[in-house]
């Protein structure tokens, strides 16, 4: 049984990486290669709210400035896509002839490997520090965050001279190795990249809440005030995981702009940062395999409804969100690891009963 | 005498208006052992706060050492070695009992040297030791948050003692205990004693009679009157400040 435990991770990643390609359509595979990518950010909403307490409504920011990284390079670096003095098209339209100055580092790969994560991370550990320092706690931070995230959205929406304003970078139709992006071999390579990132993510949030930086984390969502009394200072370990979540984010952002073909100012939209935060609460917060749960589930749920009805999702996600809260406050995966099927069985009448004191059973038969 | 640990002078704090304490004056030495009590509102939180850097003087100065402690974070105040436990048990209630006392007596409190490297075993050793000494030993892998009001306020005075501080602030530390627990909670105080300088806030007077130590009164935000216990009870301004006006 132990064995099998510890074959879990791998059986499950062999299925992701051999099985699903094999069973799934194209069309199937870029869903699940869009769910793996978001899970990363579920897993990084995890680190900063399930275990130090952070409730983030800003994490689009991160996923989508490492989706307009990504984006840049690859629009940049089609020829296609380029007009007359070989700049990407869209900056005809607005009268643009010289490219901005910031776009001109992304026509190196390895600048925009490195950037898609480092320039999210650096925002994020800036907008952190100086939010941290200043002692700011519980629902100030959430709406700071989600104030954040509406300056960002506002800029990028309304800068088509930048970034092409509301109809964002569509990548797709760009060239990367002499494919094109959206092409069905390049998903199926995108959908491996991401399948193998997700569980080094993964490793990294364990890094981070395992051992005793871990249990600092966890002191610090129980009573941080308590924490400093005994001689720590909470505002480095809040400022070192907001930052390791946003780099998670800007990863997650890259992964899911190549698998959808657009990155868009809708990314850093208000119910986006809040759906991140509900595939987490769905999962089952505080663990680590809760959040990738959650936010395959919730989007493989979405694909479903809104398949069959279109309109109906959001009422849907509502009621999944009210029902999990009230009634599996541990998210799903907290539900099963805490005997929550067996007490589902039980209310139907058709659980074993438990063992409490077998010893106490034996010895209640009658003396004589 | 030789210079005191740690000296409060003329110490004032308003909060709106309102004085918590007025031109509080108090020296405290290395190896003394004070008990402070006075009725509801008289200020004895406060003086904590003060001295442990959450609330910070309206006027007045506070030294630890000779050093000023005016405007000195929590943590480095913690850090210099005076260490609180306070009025309700807070512990880490998601950590196990074994882990809220190894993160008090982690030597390093920096962020990045947490990350790589385990606690020294000497830490390790001493963690074992308190743990075996408050009895919570048969807890080890227990979650905080389970344990039994008493024994979150042994786990507190644990983790407190575990920090290693030279001063130790107890307030309150047998509110909510059954007597037997006051008992040996009267005794484990007494044990630390040898080698700590050691405050209790207590409103229990024979948790005060147990510890034997020098009593100081409190009333509205000044010092009363100081001496040993006995002395104190007999004292009529104290009498009148517990019990009211005597009625002729």
């Amino acid at each position: 049984m132990k064995i099998f435990q510890r074959l879990v991770p791998w059986i499950l990643l062999a299925i992701a990486l051999f099985i699903l390609p094999a069973a799934l359509d194209d069309f199937r595979l870029n869903l699940f290669g869009r769910y793996f990518s978001l899970a990363i950010t579920a897993l990084a909403i995890d680190l900063i709210w399930g275990y130090t307490g952070l409730l983030s409504l800003g994490q689009g920011i991160f996923f989508a400035l490492g989706g307009y990284a990504v984006a840049m390079y690859l629009m940049l670096n089609t020829k296609s896509l380029a007009g007359g003095n070989g700049i990407p098209k869209f900056f005809e339209n607005y009268g643009v002839d010289q490219l901005p100055f910031f776009w001109q580092p992304f026509w190196s790969p390895v600048f925009t490997l490195i950037a898609l994560w480092v320039i999210p991370a650096v925002v994020a550990g800036l907008v952190g520090w100086l939010i941290f320092r200043n002692r700011i706690k519980g629902v100030y931070f959430s709406i700071i965050t989600q104030a954040a995230l509406m300056v960002f959205f506002h800029f990028f929406n309304g800068q088509q001279k930048l970034f092409d304003g509301t109809n964002g970078l569509k990548t797709s139709t760009s060239e990367l190795f002499g494919q094109l992006v959206g092409s069905p071999d390049m998903q199926v390579w995108f959908y491996r990249l991401t399948v193998v990132l997700l569980p080094l993510a993964f490793l990294v949030c364990r890094y981070f809440t395992s051992g005793r930086f871990g249990d600092a984390l966890i002191a610090i969502r129980d009573d941080e005030s308590r924490l400093r009394f005994a001689g720590f200072n909470p505002v480095p370990f809040k400022t070192i995981v907001f930052l390791v979540a946003g780099a998670l984010c800007g990863i997650s952002g890259a992964l899911y702009t190549v698998q959808s073909g657009i990155v868009s100012p809708q990314y850093m939209s208000i119910s986006f940062s809040i759906e991140m935060v509900i595939w987490v609460a769905v999962g089952g917060r505080g663990t680590l395999v809760g959040p990738i749960i959650g936010a395959t589930v919730v989007n493989y749920l979405r694909s479903l409804v809104s398949e069959a009805l279109p309109e109906a999702w959001l009422f849907v996600q509502g009621a999944l969100f009210i029902f999990v809260v009230v009634l599996m406050p541990d998210g799903i995966y907290g539900w099963i690891t805490k005997g929550g099927f067996r007490t589902f069985l039980a209310a139907f009448g058709i659980a074993k009963p438990a063992k409490t004191y077998p010893k106490l059973d034996k010895e209640a038969v009658p003396v004589d | 005498m030789s210079e005191p640990l740690l000296e409060l002078n003329d110490v004032s704090v308003s909060f709106d208006g309102f004085y918590a304490l007025t031109d509080l004056s108090l020296k405290l030495y290395k190896g003394e052992l004070k008990s402070i009590i006075g009725p509801n509102g008289a200020g004895k939180t406060t003086f904590l706060d003060v001295i442990t850097g959450k609330v910070r003087p309206t006027k007045g100065s506070v030294s630890f050492k000779g050093k000023s402690l005016l405007g000195v974070s929590e943590q480095q105040i913690s850090r210099n070695g005076i260490g609180r436990k306070f009025q309700t048990p807070r512990v880490f209630e998601n950590l196990t009992v074994l882990r809220n006392l190894e993160l008090s007596a982690s030597p390093v409190k920096n962020a990045f040297s947490l990350l790589g490297s385990g606690l020294p075993q000497s830490s390790k050793d001493e963690v074992h030791r308190i743990m075996n000494y408050v009895g919570l030993a048969p807890f080890a892998t227990v979650k905080a948050g389970s344990l039994s009001h008493g024994q979150k306020q042994w786990l507190a005075i644990a983790s407190l003692v575990a920090q290693a501080p030279e001063v130790l602030l107890l307030d309150e530390p047998v509110a909510g205990l059954t007597d037997e627990e006051t008992l040996r909670t009267a005794e484990l105080i007494k044990s630390l004693a040898g080698d700590h300088t050691v405050v209790v806030i207590e409103h229990d007077m024979e948790f005060i009679r147990d510890l034997g130590f020098d009593v100081t009164v409190l009333h509205q935000g000044q010092v009363l009157t100081e001496g040993p216990l006995e002395k104190v009870k007999a004292d009529p301004r104290v009498i009148e400040v517990y019990l009211g006006p005597p009625e002729h």
